[in-house]
């Protein structure tokens, strides 16, 4: 599951948090209780829908302060690991 | 004259009078937050010169007699979740460090654009991510009643510091309770709005559909007059409520008669301390004696909210919280290849209360659980959200305790994470069903303060407010000092 959340979780801090997720697990099974085979899910609190705004370009940040929060960049670029593995030469 | 124990707007009546200046008014605070801060922590950035600087443009302002804004001069704090444009936005947390925010978020542009100075950035709970200021990634904040105590949390450095007298006023969130448990562990007011009452743009995202900016004072008026500058519909937020915003401390009149409260017994159940409960019950017997009718109710499906509460809020956190990946913004582990950029950015950058919560969250939305854990959820919250509508047919407002304990020690609740979330029992159900819900002090229970939760209608903040002031008009425990060690006169 931490790998599916791309959470890198050491050994040690494994063993500590599997009894702890297992008993907040075991809280949760309370709400088996409820009967709500009627009931709809709420998602969302307010009876808003499709707030629109006029579609006006309105001043925003600059990509200098953007790129300025980079950990790494190279130009306007962000810089990143290589994502696709290099080719072999001949292949 | 003391202006430390001054409310915000009997700060902002001396400035109109110009009986003190603004300069004089951040100095005072300034100095009190250098004497303090050792003891309290509550603060994770200031900025004292800029704030002097502001302050003497304020002054010179009103000396030519300029338009000042409804709170022109008066030094606030804002929670550090909160967007400031210039000044870190650290949420708590070692991923978020070193980031400097390039905009304000809408709720500091309006304290801005009415005149408040923003004295600094308090401390909370990782990504408001707890209940007692220990997960921050930096330092606890402790409790000015009793610095071997939390202040509660997540925005425990907000409630601390207006405590501590620190700061008059300050910006909280709350999502499960973090403006309104710190307010009752520390003897303040604090106010969570209606779900889309304050634009949430510049607010750091924990939980979309629950999250949600608030007001922590002294006193219920300076929580009407703050937020009758921070609410209003924000084209930039499209879950901000379109109603209009009326001035909130029009509503401050000392009169309840005749008015309906409903009291939930499921509030006063087991887990809920001796004290607090006594507390709350000599309260309540105070709004009766005031002309309130006070009256015994159920709200059936209270048991299950922690359970609701802590599969929704996670499932948004795991969502929301995908977007630290070590790229635009914030920490980067070193890494050779993308995957191990993300496991060890994500790994290291996050505490583990956060972890914690991802990979909870993450379960609750995976292929196969969804149904059983997030939309059974869900569920609930429409069954929770029933319970009220029909609570309030017959009822103006509910009662409750804000916390079902006092403050408790550091430490104490650290290693069961369970124990913690109990914590927010009786504030997570307004949250549910997007309530506006108060704390006010009420009492004391072995030398610690004791808050009482109102909780009304969808947009029903005029009222509550009326009614804390009300309370507050009779009552003296919000004018209580705490009694922190090293504090001069």
């Amino acid at each position: 599951m931490a790998r599916l959340a791309r959470l890198g979780i050491e050994g040690e801090e494994a063993d500590l948090l599997v009894p702890q997720i297992t008993r907040i697990l075991e809280y949760f099974t309370q709400l088996e209780e409820v009967d709500t085979s009627e009931i709809e899910p709420t998602f969302h609190v307010l009876p808003l829908a499709n707030a629109w705004r006029e579609d006006k370009p309105a001043p925003g940040l600059s990509p200098q302060e953007i790129l300025a929060l980079a950990p790494d960049r190279e130009g306007d670029y962000f810089r990143v690991p290589r994502v696709l593995e290099e080719r072999e030469a001949g292949e | 004259m003391n202006l430390l124990e001054e409310t915000a707007s009997g700060i902002l009546r001396l400035l109109q009078a110009r009986e003190v200046s603004s300069r004089e008014v951040v100095e005072a605070f300034l100095e009190r937050l250098e004497e303090a801060e050792p003891l309290v922590q509550a603060f994770l950035s200031v900025r004292a010169e800029e704030a002097l600087r502001e302050a003497e443009e304020a002054d010179r302002k009103r000396a030519r007699g300029e338009r000042v804004g409804l709170l022109e001069g008066l030094p606030v704090a804002i929670k550090d979740n909160i967007a400031v444009r210039g000044l870190p936005t650290t949420c708590g947390s070692r991923i978020l460090e070193n980031f400097i925010s390039p905009y304000d978020a809408t709720a500091v542009e309006k304290l801005k654009a009415e005149g408040a100075i923003i004295m600094g950035k308090t401390n909370l709970d990782e990504f408001a991510m707890g209940s007692s200021c220990e997960n921050s990634a930096f330092f606890p904040t402790r409790n000015p009643w009793d610095t071997s105590r939390v202040p509660g949390g997540s925005s425990g450095g907000s409630a601390a510091a207006v405590a501590a007298r620190e700061i008059p006023l300050a910006l909280g969130s709350d999502t499960g309770g973090s403006i309104r448990q710190p307010a009752a562990l520390c003897g303040v007011t604090g106010l969570k709005p209606t779900y889309g009452r304050v634009s949430r743009y510049g607010l750091v995202a924990f939980a979309s559909s629950l999250d949600q900016i608030g007001p922590l004072g002294r006193d219920a008026e300076d929580c009407a007059l703050c937020l009758s500058v921070i609410a209003g519909r924000d084209p930039r937020d499209a879950t901000s409520a379109p109603h209009e915003v009326p001035d909130y401390t029009a509503h401050l009149v000392p009169e309840i008669r005749g008015l309906r409260l409903g009291i939930p017994r499921e509030y006063f159940s087991r887990g809920v301390e001796t004290g607090v409960r006594e507390a709350v019950e000599e309260a309540l017997s105070i709004l009766a004696d005031l002309g309130a009718e006070v009256e015994e109710c159920s709200l059936p499906h209270t048991p299950y909210g922690v359970a609701a509460y802590y599969l929704i809020a996670p499932a948004e956190a795991s969502s929301n919280l995908a977007r630290y990946d070590g790229v635009r913004y914030g920490y980067r582990a070193q890494a050779e290849d993308y995957l191990s950029l993300y496991l060890r950015t994500r790994g290291q950058g996050f505490g583990r209360e956060v972890r914690r919560r991802i990979i909870l969250g993450t379960y609750a939305l995976s292929s196969g659980y969804y149904d059983q854990y997030y939309l059974k959820a869900q569920k609930v919250r429409t069954l929770i959200r029933r319970d009220f509508d029909q609570a309030f047919k017959r009822y103006d407002l509910l009662v409750t305790p804000t916390s079902p304990t006092v403050a408790f020690r550091l430490g104490e609740k650290v290693e069961d994470p369970l124990a913690m979330y109990l914590s927010d029992v009786c504030t997570i159900p307004p949250n549910l069903a997007g309530l506006p819900a108060i704390s006010i002090p009420c009492g004391f229970s072995a030398g610690l303060p004791v808050g009482m939760q109102l909780i009304g209608p969808l947009f029903s903040e005029g009222l509550l407010l009326q009614v804390a002031y009300a309370f507050q008009q009779a009552t003296d425990f919000h004018r209580r000092r705490p009694p922190l060690g090293g504090v001069s006169e």
